[in-house]
């Protein structure tokens, strides 16, 4: 592939991120367009928002990828990364806008009245979020291995040094509009070509899949009933507890905004995992020897080169790049400014220069591991940290905001059982093999932490009911009531 | 990733090993100084003091919210060992609110008054309320059975009831019960009664400064300036004549923005709101100044719901035109800008007015001194009371060189309703 196409799609998202991060904010030069400066975020705006920061590598790449491998069963992913957003509606999303609380810790200690909470969720948070960038910087390296043929760790160096810029120099005044911007480019980035590859295969003199592709196109590996279970646990509860998502919240006016932002994003997530599904496809009938190279996640990549070719091929290839990219920085930054919020808050006092060094710090860590380590397939490493959180945060944030029993000792109870069973499953399945007693519920913990760590958490309640915070009735009522609509003014 | 999992996990392994060695330093290090004092702990009249000291250090903070339930029965275990009695019983002037036993009475009764000990507590106490004086009272069979310390072990025959009493005023008792009502015990049991009385004083003074500064914030809340609507009257007067429709509209903007200012409820309001009410503010403003105020906006809208001090952006945009921009020649800019900066909003608001000597800003700001830039006194004492010292207002500026006043509030303020 033409090394030049990959360079020029990179720097124009990133010159392009970096323009609408300075420049997006709405300036107003008279008082005549006072109203529209200061108008709130609309919810499809913040939707578009919530989907950019929200795919990551893991649906960029990993979906296709997956597809490829595992055939039909992999479109639980895509069901499971949506579906999150249904519980997400369903139990957090206008309770948490209305809590006032910033971030997750924020939450857990207004809630529960506690600081050993606090600091609980906080290293919860900050280690969900550092395994969560690792991915993408896996990703990032992937991209620039198949597309430039530079080294790897180049990717990986040149999404953080990125992220750490702009956020760190405040440059990411208008993060709204640069994530909403992310998802519309990532869901060109896929779309355009996936219809483009459509046609071509469908149309006269187009190239014909190997027989025994043909045979295969539909076929799984034949995943279990409990893997899948469990997987869906895992994204379904896993989606509740995401900092980067969470936090985006806030940027609508009132509960009931976040309600229908929710709604939108919904729609929006199903919208763009059509894509990935049908480069899985195409990847399975033309190129099924990837699979067998291990390079599976690369198929969106390489995709539009084979099938195309020439300069459309060529353009579609930039495209997809430059979709990829979007996807690791905006899912990146979103998270670094979250962790670092979280960081600079529990360690640093709370400064603006502290903030700078914690984004820092919550760049670098991730990178450094993912530099150590080898990409096992992106969907499937998000899926785990999906798992982690399912069994950690979201336990405390359901039970905290649905059930006025619970009590800090319940929640750090049961977040510490939760992280450490599923902690210790994730460090020990891949020791395993396929067939040993006991890999299926390692290699997939969430089906049996979750609930774990639901019940620790009310059994612990129930037997510290003593210590329920005096302030709990209040903040339950806070956080059910409709609150007043934010600018009652009327727009001139 | 799940290659990750081995580098993570020597990673916890080595932080695992730097907490042990750490925690072994400090035990170290602890039994070195406990060894040291041992020798330094003095004669037995001086530890004596030491520990009537400490009790009566555990108990204040126990009292520091006056005498109420949660606190006094904290107190009370203390105010025990300090008069070396059996069991101790603190009051107001109506209920009982803490009883304390010995361990070995414990055993036979609930922690807890039950009604029928409240009835006696109180029964004993009574009279101790309504005199003033200290009362010594031997127990009969009944009442210890109540009191839940009948049997012969506890030995229990008397009780001492001595009146706490702040200015004059009788608002509470304490009951030691005992074998023998010594004189000393009752010195001592009047003692501790005044002790408490001084801790109750303390209290009620706590709670008036509290009173006292929420008063101050309500009056620093929400006061427009005279010259305002003087100014603002004046300047729709002159358009009366020449182009009624707007000076209609203009009254209604003056009547909205009084109607936001004079608003009972609530000491929070949004930054949206707030924005909302400077624009009619600066409405009325050009109603005055025409073209020669100039306003730039920069608003990051996820800040947009963050909740400020009501009416603390306010007075600073009218402290940029009154003392930025009236005393200048010319076209004067204001620039108002609002930026989400990790767990804090920053706005900031900018004019290229006449600026500020800053030895009189800081002496205004001290409160040496009265008149001009009360504004943002006023603000910088509501941000520093609400958020504390960290976060009262930064104002850049030198004479001529116009003004940059910046406000920081945290994002996250579960405790404060908008």
């Amino acid at each position: 592939m033409n090394a030049t196409a990959g360079f020029a799609a990179l720097a124009a998202v990133a010159a392009a991120t970096a323009l609408i991060g300075f420049y997006g904010l709405r300036i107003s030069r008279t008082t005549s367009d006072f109203y529209v400066a200061s108008r709130t975020v609309k919810p499809w705006l913040n939707a578009s928002a919530i989907g950019g920061e929200y795919l990551s590598a893991a649906s960029f790449l990993g979906i296709a990828g997956l597809v490829m491998v595992s055939g039909l069963d992999a479109l639980w992913f895509p069901i499971g990364y949506t579906a999150g957003y249904l519980m997400l509606l369903l139990f957090v999303a206008a309770p948490l806008r209305r809590s006032g609380a910033y971030t997750i810790p924020d939450f857990a200690q207004a809630r529960l009245d506690s600081t050993a909470a606090r600091s609980v969720t906080s290293v919860l948070v900050v280690v969900v979020g550092w395994f969560y960038i690792v991915p993408q910087l896996h990703g990032a390296a992937l991209t620039i291995r198949t597309t430039t043929g530079l080294p790897a760790w180049v990717g990986s160096v040149a999404v953080v040094a990125v992220v750490v810029l702009t956020v760190a120099t405040g440059g990411m005044r208008s993060i709204t509009f640069v994530q909403a911007f992310q998802y519309w480019l990532k869901l060109t980035a896929l779309g355009v070509p996936a219809i483009f590859l459509v046609l071509q295969v469908s149309g006269p003199g187009a190239p014909v899949p190997s027989a025994e592709a043909a045979a295969m196109v539909w076929g799984g590996s034949g995943g279990s009933p409990y893997r899948t279970l469990s997987l869906l646990a895992a994204l379904l509860f896993g989606t509740l507890g995401l900092p980067h998502v969470l936090v985006r919240f806030y940027t609508n006016p009132d509960g009931s905004a976040a309600r229908r932002t929710t709604l939108i994003v919904l729609g929006l997530l199903g919208l763009f995992y059509i894509f990935p599904t049908i480069l899985g496809v195409l990847g399975r009938l033309f190129l099924p020897e990837l699979v067998a190279a291990g390079g599976a996640d690369a198929v969106v990549l390489l995709l539009p080169g084979r099938l195309v070719g020439g300069t459309a091929g060529e353009l579609l290839s930039a495209l997809v790049i430059a979709g990829a990219f979007a996807a690791f920085l905006s899912t990146t930054s979103g998270l670094v400014v979250s962790l670092a919020g979280v960081i600079s808050q529990d360690l640093l006092g709370g400064s603006v220069r502290g903030f700078r060094w914690a984004a820092v710090l919550s760049a670098v860590v991730p990178l450094a591991v993912a530099l150590g380590t080898q990409s096992l397939g992106l969907a499937g490493s998000v899926g785990l940290v999906f798992a982690f959180t399912a069994s950690t945060v979201c336990p405390m944030l359901v039970l905290g905001i649905w059930w006025r029993g619970l009590t800090d000792a319940g929640a750090i109870a049961g977040m510490v059982a939760g992280g450490t069973l599923c902690g210790g499953a994730i460090l020990l399945g891949p020791r395993l093999h396929a067939g040993d007693p006991g890999y299926e519920l390692l290699s997939q913990p969430a089906a049996w932490t979750v609930p774990v760590a639901f019940a620790v958490m009310v059994l612990v309640s129930r037997a510290t009911a003593h210590r329920q915070g005096a302030g709990t009735a209040r903040f339950m009522t806070r956080l059910h009531v409709p609150e007043r609509p934010l600018s009652p003014g009327k727009p001139r | 990733m799940p290659d990750s999992f081995p580098v993570l996990l020597s990673a916890v392994l080595l932080a695992a090993a730097a907490v042990v060695l750490l925690g072994a330093g400090v035990a170290g290090a602890l039994g070195f100084r406990l060894s040291r004092r041992r020798r330094e702990l003095g004669t037995d009249a001086e530890r004596a003091t030491y520990t009537t000291l400490h009790l009566a250090t555990v108990a204040g903070g126990h009292l520091r919210n006056g005498l109420e339930p949660a606190g006094a029965m904290k107190a009370s275990k203390a105010l025990r060992s300090m008069l070396h009695c059996t069991a101790l019983a603190l009051t107001d002037e109506s209920a009982p609110l803490a009883w304390d036993a010995a361990a070995r009475t414990e055993r036979s009764a609930p922690r807890t008054p039950s009604a029928a000990r409240s009835r006696a507590v109180m029964a004993l106490a009574a009279r101790a309320l309504a005199t003033g004086r200290t009362q010594v009272c031997t127990l009969d069979e009944s009442q210890l059975v109540d009191l839940g310390l009948a049997g012969a072990d506890h030995g229990v025959k008397a009780a001492v009831a001595s009146p706490i009493q702040v200015d004059a005023r009788v608002v509470g008792c304490v009951l030691a019960f005992t074998k023998q009502a010594s004189p000393a015990l009752v010195r001592a049991a009047n003692e501790v009664a005044g002790w408490i009385s001084a801790q109750v004083q303390l209290a009620e003074l706590g709670a008036s400064r509290t009173l006292l500064m929420e008063a101050e914030v309500r009056a620093l809340r929400a006061q427009i300036s005279p010259h305002f609507i003087y100014n603002s009257l004046n300047a729709i007067a002159s358009f009366i004549n020449t182009d009624p429709v707007r000076a209609r509209e203009l009254v209604v903007e003056f009547a909205d923005f009084t109607r936001y200012s004079f608003r009972r409820h609530g000491d929070f309001t949004t930054l949206a709101e707030e924005l909302l009410c400077i624009d009619r503010y600066l409405l009325l403003e050009r109603a005055r100044f025409g073209e020669r105020l100039q306003v730039n906006l920069q608003i990051a809208p996820e800040v947009l719901g963050t909740v400020i001090p009501f009416l603390s952006l306010q007075p600073l945009v009218e402290n940029a035109v009154r003392h930025g921009l009236e005393a200048k020649e010319g076209v004067g800019h204001i620039k108002i800008m609002a930026r989400d900066q990790g767990a804090l909003a920053e706005v900031t608001i900018e004019d290229d007015g006449v600026g500020i000597d800053p030895e009189h800003l800081r002496s205004v700001l001290a409160g040496h001194r009265d008149g001009d830039h009360v504004g943002l006194r006023n603000v910088d004492a509501r941000l520093r009371q609400v958020y504390g010292d960290d976060f009262g207002l930064v104002i850049d500026t030198a004479p001529g060189a116009g003004t940059l006043v910046a406000m920081r509030v945290p994002k996250s303020q579960p405790d404060h309703d908008a």
